[in-house]
């Protein structure tokens, strides 16, 4: 973590440390179906990559890949690599638990566990061996903090997570994955089903967190990926129905001077 | 203001219409009243009447003394209230375990040769008919033991309720939404904790309507247990654990002779009783009849508060 803060400084010097995650002609298969056709993707550490696109095209599947949960698709097969701090996480001996500590996931809807905040918050740390009531207390306070609800819950850690707003779950969510302290957080439109107030917390929310982490975000929502990224991927469909990026670049070129023409159709609301 | 062909006709039918369309309405209105009217007849008839025939046998000695011999007034149908209390737990102890693992297979797994082969078994086991099960397990049991037990009876009612167990579950787990199991794998939890610690709590109201399901259906039960545990009308569970405390056996021994021996349930003894030709045995069977139904009334009501309750605790 700390040499990636470092490096991340000097952004435009493109060499492998820096990168936080990176794909090499990475495809995703389910069963004979081509999901994903070969992509290239750099993630760079504390920024936040947007993937943006059409229904359809992969983006979902594609955040999945990063923290193995298309694992759990049993017709799912990959090729090529997706390397986290320069290494395959998809190859043999790689523990997909230790994976998915490190990468962590916020869902498209809030999803607490049916438990008291406190335990939902708690549960990904006694996964890993945590018992100690004080040291989980201290987690706990710490990943509410981090995710800006502790001073609306500390009055009911021990009600459910299901009594709290909509809003508020998600960023419950958000706790509880970074309870775990991981490395990098993957979103899957984290705030599609909250309402403009809720959606603007969640934005604020993730502006704080890409200072400790490294977050990537699937978005439907076009003015969102402009607000909150620093690099955007545009990817699309092709003829075979299978996902392709069609573009990466930082953000502020992809919304203001695409190359691909598709690109500017899709960001300037022609289409999509 | 001009008037178009149309208002023109509605204008000219208008009285007779809405005359025809009350009509109607009164008329279909009065069939469906009476036919809920006759469907609801049967129901409070039973009810009634059950209530009529046996509550004037219920009395303390009711639920508190043994089955005297014939002539003799008074006795009870403690035998028989014990009997189908540690048939219960017996069935619930065979059927819970194997049936909600089952339920979670075949969730996870529906497609697996294993996950077709459990649902099929499923809806087979659930349409065989109860006197079967009891006819396998005394074969099976019974005569190789070459004695009637509480746990041949117990076995026989838990094959009754696994579909019903396995079934809801397994509707249950379908229900609980695929990304709150997806939120514990992504924070690394393997499958098996996964399913303990965030599937089964945030289905476990449905579960447990479900085991109170399969328990009423199973405590009405008459045919599994008329060879499996027969019947046993001087089963006394204070004596047995009394004899067994005085005589310094051992917990394992005392479990042992309580379901090592013929029991009672209540359906049996009703229908043992309603066979006899003697009137006190007759009206103790109505009152049987009557504590059945208010047991079997009870666990749904336990049911429903349990739901409300933790659906309340959940909530916040």
């Amino acid at each position: 973590m700390e040499t990636n803060i470092a490096v991340s400084n000097n952004l435009t010097q493109n060499n492998e440390s820096t990168h936080k995650m990176e794909l090499k002609n990475f495809s995703v298969f389910y069963g004979k179906f081509r999901a994903l056709t070969e992509i290239n993707l750099t993630v760079l550490p504390n920024k936040i990559t947007a993937i943006i696109g059409p229904s359809g095209c992969g983006k979902s599947t594609l955040l999945r890949s990063f923290n193995r949960m298309n694992d759990l698709t049993a017709s799912a097969r990959m090729d090529g690599e997706i390397l986290l701090d320069g290494e395959n996480i998809n190859a043999s001996g790689v523990d997909v638990v230790d994976v998915r500590r490190r990468v962590g996931m916020v869902f498209q809807r809030p999803n607490p566990f049916p438990k008291s905040i406190y335990d939902n918050v708690a549960f990904g740390p006694r996964l890993y061996g945590v018992n100690r009531k004080s040291d989980l207390d201290e987690i706990v306070e710490k990943s509410l903090h981090q995710s800006a609800l502790w001073d609306e819950v500390k009055d009911k850690l021990h009600q459910s997570g299901l009594s709290l707003s909509g809003g508020q779950q998600q960023r419950l969510c958000i706790a509880r994955a970074l309870a775990v302290e991981p490395e990098v957080i993957l979103m899957d439109e984290p705030a599609s089903a909250l309402d403009p107030i809720s959606t603007l917390r969640i934005e604020e929310l993730m502006h704080d967190l890409v200072k400790d982490y490294t977050i990537i975000i699937v978005t439907h929502n076009m003015q969102q990926a402009a607000r909150v990224s620093d690099y955007t991927a545009m990817m699309m469909i092709d003829d075979q129905r299978a996902g392709r990026m069609i573009e990466f670049n930082e953000t502020n070129v992809i919304f203001t001077n695409p190359k691909d023409k598709r690109t500017e159709d899709y960001v300037t609301g022609r289409f999509g | 203001m001009t008037t178009t062909r149309f208002q023109e006709l509605i204008a000219k039918n208008e009285v007779a219409h809405a005359r025809r369309r009350r009509i109607t309405n009164a008329v279909m209105l009065t069939i469906t009243g009476l036919l809920t009217l006759l469907a609801l007849v049967p129901l409070f008839w039973i009810v009634g009447y059950v209530i009529y025939r046996g509550g004037s046998t219920l009395n303390l000695d009711f639920f508190t003394q043994l089955a005297r011999p014939l002539g003799m007034a008074g006795g009870g149908v403690l035998f028989s209230i014990e009997g189908t209390a540690v048939l219960t737990v017996l069935s619930c102890l065979f059927a819970i375990p194997p049936g909600v693992l089952a339920a979670f297979y075949v969730a996870r797994n529906p497609n697996t040769p294993l996950g077709v082969a459990l649902r099929f078994g499923t809806d087979v086991l659930a349409g065989v008919p109860s006197i079967v099960m009891g006819l396998f397990i005394y074969t099976l049991i019974v005569v190789p033991e070459k004695h009637y037990s509480a746990w041949a009876g117990g076995l026989a009612l838990a094959i009754l309720m696994l579909p019903v167990i396995i079934r809801t579950t397994e509707e249950m787990l379908k229900l609980v939404p695929h990304t709150m199991r997806e939120a514990s794998l992504g924070l690394g939890a393997p499958e098996w904790k996964t399913s303990l610690s965030v599937m089964f709590p945030a289905a476990l109201n449905g579960i447990i309507t479900g085991f109170l399901l399969a328990i009423a259906r199973s405590v009405g039960e008459t045919a599994p247990l008329l060879f499996t545990a027969l019947g046993n009308e001087q089963y006394d569970l204070g004596t047995i654990v009394r004899g067994g405390i005085q005589s310094h056996q051992s917990l394992f021994a005392i479990i042992g002779r309580i379901i090592n021996q013929p029991v009672d349930s209540l359906p049996l003894t009703l229908w043992k009783y309603a066979q006899q030709p003697y009137p006190e045995r007759i009206n103790q069977s109505w009152g049987v009849a009557l504590v059945l139904m208010i047991f079997v009334l009870l666990i749904e009501i336990i049911a429903r508060l349990y739901v409300e309750s933790r659906k309340r605790a959940l909530q916040g």
